[in-house]
């Protein structure tokens, strides 16, 4: 015991470094862990905090996911939050990896340059901003989308309410927003690769695209398995922005845009089924965990320093 | 090569200026032509209205910037103090440590199970905090920053620190500190951009229409314009006035006067950016 007790006076100064942020960690990260049982009781807010709730609510057990599993949204969430993110990994990583390539390309450097600052912007813009611009185009009377169909004799389309346009939209939204900020870290493997590959190649004879074939993307490929484990890991995560800022949390369109993390905040906000919300998010949570494990298991075996841990 | 990149550029820059064009348009022109590209009518009534009505969007511009100074200095200094001290060989607890903020990158209790901590057990709701605190701390900004103090500050300099006689805390901040400042500006500025564009905690947290900040409150006017004249000094609009407010373009306008900001001052600072993105996580 005392020579724990002079271990800890030994690195006091250290320890009141981590102390704030350890502190942030246990209130924001691990209590909310407590909090999870709320998934196997019938939960209820009562006036005396959040100990009394926790505790005098009535155990469930795994009824809350029994219930969930037995409607038809658990399926549907978990259909959606997947193949949303599999179309935006896949698509994402080739246009990514083919914007990267084009960029590097460019002979004049400053119009690279003035390039990617364009296509950084919408990643710097807040969902709610990206939802006003996507209702400038979507919007039923007043669109861009409608006048321009019109010129083509096509009716306006009330693209609020019609389900089988947003799977489309959504993926465009997602790639318009995020394809220039992860081109970057290709375009930065890029321009370190040795440029003494590229003239041997030249001298061998092989024409722009073979160099590109031969070269860039076999020395690129470890980066983007890396990249595209990572965002496997977190499959399971959507993007609650774009699913609830772009679609103006139509009603219509659930089918096709709610997705887990959506669903978890209706059922704290509106339909006030706290326990199975709290069911979904460990769901959730649980599956996301075992992903993310399993992707950086992998991606260790691949690279050790691009692991997380 | 070139067309095709200029023109992806082009479509990322374009829906802001085609909200620009639209926030520039006659009300009534709007309404017989739809959104175009170049209007028949252009009118200024739009941000006439908006500054009328101007104190609501002026109260929510200095909650999002009361918001993110507060927010970028309170996780600055934990984040920096704290990944310091995991990327000290010498502290016996880094290990421990190192974990602990690890872990919450890998499980965390959602949604709910935060909302139950933060408005039942720290009350926070429809407090400042409650947009500052939930953002203050990022287990992967951590892992960043150790790399940029473990890359940036040789064990030698601070070596020869402690033989001059310097404590902990002083190295800390005479040394460590200037010798890793892009790192800092680096997750400083991330900071900043994740306070500026958050409207989630203010959807969770905030009811009080005097603490909405001003992408939340955005999100207010998409249903009913008429939030900004219920929080305006000068609400005693007759009915037939209100019909009067140019309600599309006054959006539009604010959405414009909301993002300016941004506009101007990202592409000074996206060399940080670039800077994050491309640091490579470095391992023990």
């Amino acid at each position: 015991m005392t020579a724990f007790l002079k271990n800890l006076i030994r690195n006091r100064v250290m320890l009141f470094m981590v102390l704030p942020g350890a502190i942030w960690f246990f209130f924001f990260s691990y209590l909310p862990l407590v909090g999870t049982v709320a998934a196997f009781k019938q939960y209820r807010f009562s006036r005396e905090g959040f100990w009394a709730s926790l505790m005098k609510s009535e155990w469930v057990g795994w009824d809350n996911f029994k219930f969930l599993f037995s409607t038809n949204d658990a399926w549907l969430i978990t259909r959606n939050t997947l193949f949303y993110n599999l179309a935006i990994i896949f698509l994402g990583l080739v246009f990514a990896v083919g914007l990267a390539i084009l960029l590097s390309e460019l002979v004049n450097k400053r119009l690279a340059k003035l390039y990617q600052t364009g296509m950084f912007l919408p990643y710097f813009l807040s969902w709610v901003i990206v939802g006003y611009f996507a209702f400038s185009f979507l919007s039923m009377d007043r669109g861009m989308l409608n006048q321009i169909i019109g010129w083509f004799g096509v009716e306006p389309i009330q693209w609020y309410s019609e389900a089988k346009y947003w799977p489309y939209i959504l993926v465009f939204v997602a790639l318009w927003k995020t394809i220039g900020y992860n081109s970057i870290v290709y375009l930065a493997s890029i321009l370190g690769i040795d440029k003494s590959l590229y003239e041997a190649a030249m001298i061998d004879g092989a024409n722009k695209w073979q160099q590109i074939r031969n070269i860039t993307i076999p020395l690129l490929s470890p980066i983007i398995i890396i990249m595209t484990l990572l965002a496997v890991g977190r499959i399971f995560y959507a993007d609650f922005g774009l699913f609830y800022q772009v679609p103006r949390d139509s009603g219509t369109l659930y089918a096709v845009t709610n997705v887990i993390d959506t669903y978890v905040y209706r059922g704290l906000k509106t339909s006030g089924e706290i326990g199975m919300s709290t069911a979904a998010g460990l769901y959730q949570s649980v599956v996301g965990f075992v992903l993310v494990i399993i992707s950086n298991y992998v991606v260790r075996k691949i690279d050790k320093d691009s692991s997380l841990f | 090569m070139n067309i095709l990149a200029g023109l992806f550029a082009l479509i990322c820059v374009f829906p802001f200026v085609f909200v620009v064009i639209i926030s520039f348009t006659d009300e009534k022109a709007l309404a017989r032509d739809g959104y175009r590209l170049i209007p028949k009518e252009w009118s200024l009534a739009a941000y006439q209205f908006v500054w009328q009505s101007g104190d609501t969007l002026l109260r929510a511009y200095g909650v999002t910037i009361l918001v993110t100074v507060l927010g970028t200095i309170i996780s600055l200094i934990l984040m920096s103090l704290y990944a310091y001290a995991i990327s000290r060989k010498s502290f016996r607890y880094r290990r421990f440590f190192s974990i602990f903020a690890i872990l919450t990158m890998l499980f965390n209790g959602g949604m709910i199970p935060t909302y139950m901590v933060v408005s039942q057990l720290l009350h926070l709701k429809d407090s400042i905090w409650a947009l500052v605190l939930p953002l203050a701390m990022n287990a992967f900004y951590i892992m960043i920053l150790r790399t940029f103090y473990s890359t940036s500050v040789p064990d030698a300099v601070i070596e020869s620190a402690k033989i001059d006689g310097a404590g902990e805390f002083y190295t800390f901040m005479k040394i460590v500190i200037p010798l890793s400042l892009p790192g800092l500006a680096t997750i400083g500025l991330f900071s900043t951009l994740g306070y500026w564009n958050d409207w989630f905690n203010a959807l969770l947290y905030i009811d009080n229409p005097n603490l909405v900040p001003l992408q939340s409150m955005l999100m207010r006017i998409e249903s009913s314009i008429q939030f900004i004249q219920q929080n305006s000094a000068n609400s005693s609009m007759s009915l037939a006035a209100m019909q009067s407010i140019p309600q599309d373009t006054s959006r539009m306008a604010m959405v414009v006067l909301a993002t300016l900001p941004i506009i101007f001052a990202y592409p000074f600072f996206q060399r940080y950016f670039v800077q994050g993105l491309t640091v490579g996580a470095v391992k023990e």
